[in-house]
């Protein structure tokens, strides 16, 4: 192991300009797909802070009780698909009328009687608020005596579904094409190394060296190479968002980065793509030598 | 220790590269392979490092079927040959040591053991003295030596050399060719394929002469073989210079 890691670092030192351009091709590469996955998370994030919204409203009949609301409200609550259930008085739907709705907040404060009624607003749970779900809920809420009326934006909703969806297929096809775009290129580089050395490894097998120890250090450069490029593309990723946020104002606190799992993807997705790429430019070499 | 029987060579662009060779050489002989470019001089060297295989025929070297051997054993078959060539073949980035000890490196060699069997080559050779020496640094001459004491570290049991003269003047050759024929002296057999004709020509080894792929000459198959000096006149007046 310690002969295979002496030729991988000598062999880089040896050629510095073709290792430092290996490097920031693999940097590069990932760079691209680590760019287009964080668009695409901060995307899906904006997109799931979008779907808080989702909300179902069942307004209640005025003049009912207020033990029958509580008591229905306990078992709406314990829908499987309930997040939580809050009430809303009829007075407090009016004072928020008037905070929210200012273009009517002189008819609001000339108002003899409240014509708004009371309604209980129930949240979904984060993965089930979509269309079809929001529709289920809706109809048993309509079950109850005391509900008037039951809203969830049916439009609107189906409009953020169909976002979602598109955003998935997309994202997963263009990340896709990525990645192979980054294989291939990192492929390409690794295969010029190589053939770089070509001379020497027609020499190592003269003098009998197997196919094996003629591989290993290839690979470990591969590997290393592999590391420092998925460590180059985490950096570069880290220096755009931070210009991007610095740039943004207001909304700068609703961009988010890569955890600490995501950047150990990308190094890790460098390192495998080192490591295969590696693995198999030598053996293609060495079975057509 | 090598014998080749009726070995023909095809390569797949069609070229007839060598047609019913036959030949045996022992342990211990020096062996020139001599004749014109194309003669089929270098398919013979070829065949003997496994770098191809015979399309028909049988070849062996040192035990080792050359028609049988998989790619996994021809590390094995290489490992007890010496090979050197015209163009030395040395890695310019190791020195002179580096690049000697490299052939016991990829043998597996313990590395404690790798100094001294360097130097002990690097004495033989007469380069001792340039062990820290890079290749750029050296004579023609020199870097075959230092070619040819990669070659013998592992001890091989035959040296095979391909035109190891060709690039160097009359000096130099002349010293290359003394250490071959002490090579020779202990023991290790020499294949030589050169197209120097006054180094044939001043020794009594045995040669091969080859023309269109096929054996012309065999001074082992001469009825007097004890010289070179006795052999047909055109048989070496066919060999290029």
């Amino acid at each position: 192991m310690s002969t295979t890691l002496r030729e991988a670092l000598r062999t880089a030192r040896r050629t510095p300009l073709l290792s430092s351009l290996s490097v920031a091709s693999i940097g590069f590469s990932l760079f691209t797909v680590g760019l287009f996955v964080l668009v695409a998370i901060n995307f899906q994030h904006a997109l799931r802070t979008l779907a808080e919204r989702v909300e179902v409203v069942a307004f209640v009949l005025r003049g009912t009780p207020a033990e029958a609301i509580t008591a229905a409200s306990q078992d709406i609550a314990a829908f499987p698909e309930v997040l939580e259930v809050r009430f809303v008085s009829e007075e407090e739907a009016l004072d928020r009328a008037r905070r929210e709705l200012t273009e009517f907040q002189e008819a609001y404060r000339d108002l003899e009687t409240n014509p708004l009624p009371a309604s209980l607003e129930i949240r979904l749970k984060e993965d089930l608020r979509n269309e079809q779900v929001a529709a289920v809920v809706a109809e048993r809420l309509r079950g109850f005596a005391f509900v008037d009326d039951v809203r969830y934006g049916r439009e609107w909703v189906r409009r953020l579904d169909r976002l979602r969806n598109l955003a998935g297929a997309l994202g997963l096809v263009i990340g896709l094409a990525f990645a192979v775009v980054a294989v291939v290129i990192i492929g390409v580089t690794i295969r010029i190394t190589v053939l770089q050395r070509a001379k020497e490894i027609a020499i190592m097998r003269l003098v009998g060296a197997t196919n094996g120890y003629i591989r290993r250090p290839f690979v470990l450069e591969g590997v290393m190479m592999g590391i420092l490029g998925g460590a180059l593309a985490a950096a570069m990723c880290w220096g755009v968002f931070a210009a991007f946020r610095g740039s943004m104002g207001e909304v700068r606190g609703t961009l988010v980065f890569f955890g600490t799992t995501e950047i150990a993807l990308i190094i890790l997705f460098g390192t495998s793509i080192g490591y295969f790429g590696s693995l198999v430019s030598v053996g293609r070499h060495l079975r057509h030598v | 220790m090598i014998r080749l029987h009726n070995v023909s060579k095809t390569y797949p662009n069609g070229v007839l590269a060598l047609k019913d060779v036959s030949f045996h050489i022992p342990k211990g002989q020096f062996v020139f392979l001599t004749g014109h470019s194309g003669a089929g001089k270098s398919t013979i060297l070829r065949l003997l490092i496994a770098e191809e295989k015979p399309s028909h025929g049988d070849v062996r070297v040192s035990g080792f079927s050359i028609n049988k051997l998989s790619k996994k054993d021809v590390p094995r078959l290489r490992r007890k040959l010496g090979i050197v060539f015209q163009d030395f073949r040395l890695l310019e980035y190791r020195n002179v040591e580096e690049n000697v000890g490299f052939a016991l490196e990829v043998t597996g060699t313990r590395p404690e053991q790798i100094p001294s069997r360097v130097i002990r080559v690097l004495t033989q050779v007469g380069l001792a003295s340039k062990a820290k020496v890079y290749p750029k640094e050296l004579s023609g001459g020199e870097q075959q030596r230092v070619a040819l004491a990669r070659a013998l570290v592992n001890d091989p049991a035959i040296l095979i050399a391909d035109e190891p003269t060709g690039n160097l003047d009359e000096r130099a050759t002349r010293s290359i060719f003394q250490l071959l024929k002490e090579i020779n002296a202990g023991g290790t057999v020499v294949v030589m394929a050169t197209h120097n004709l006054a180094l044939v020509r001043d020794t009594n080894y045995r040669v091969i002469e080859l023309k269109g792929g096929g054996v012309v000459y065999d001074s082992a198959q001469e009825p007097s073989p004890s010289s070179a000096g006795t052999r047909a006149p055109d048989a070496l007046g066919d060999v290029a210079s």
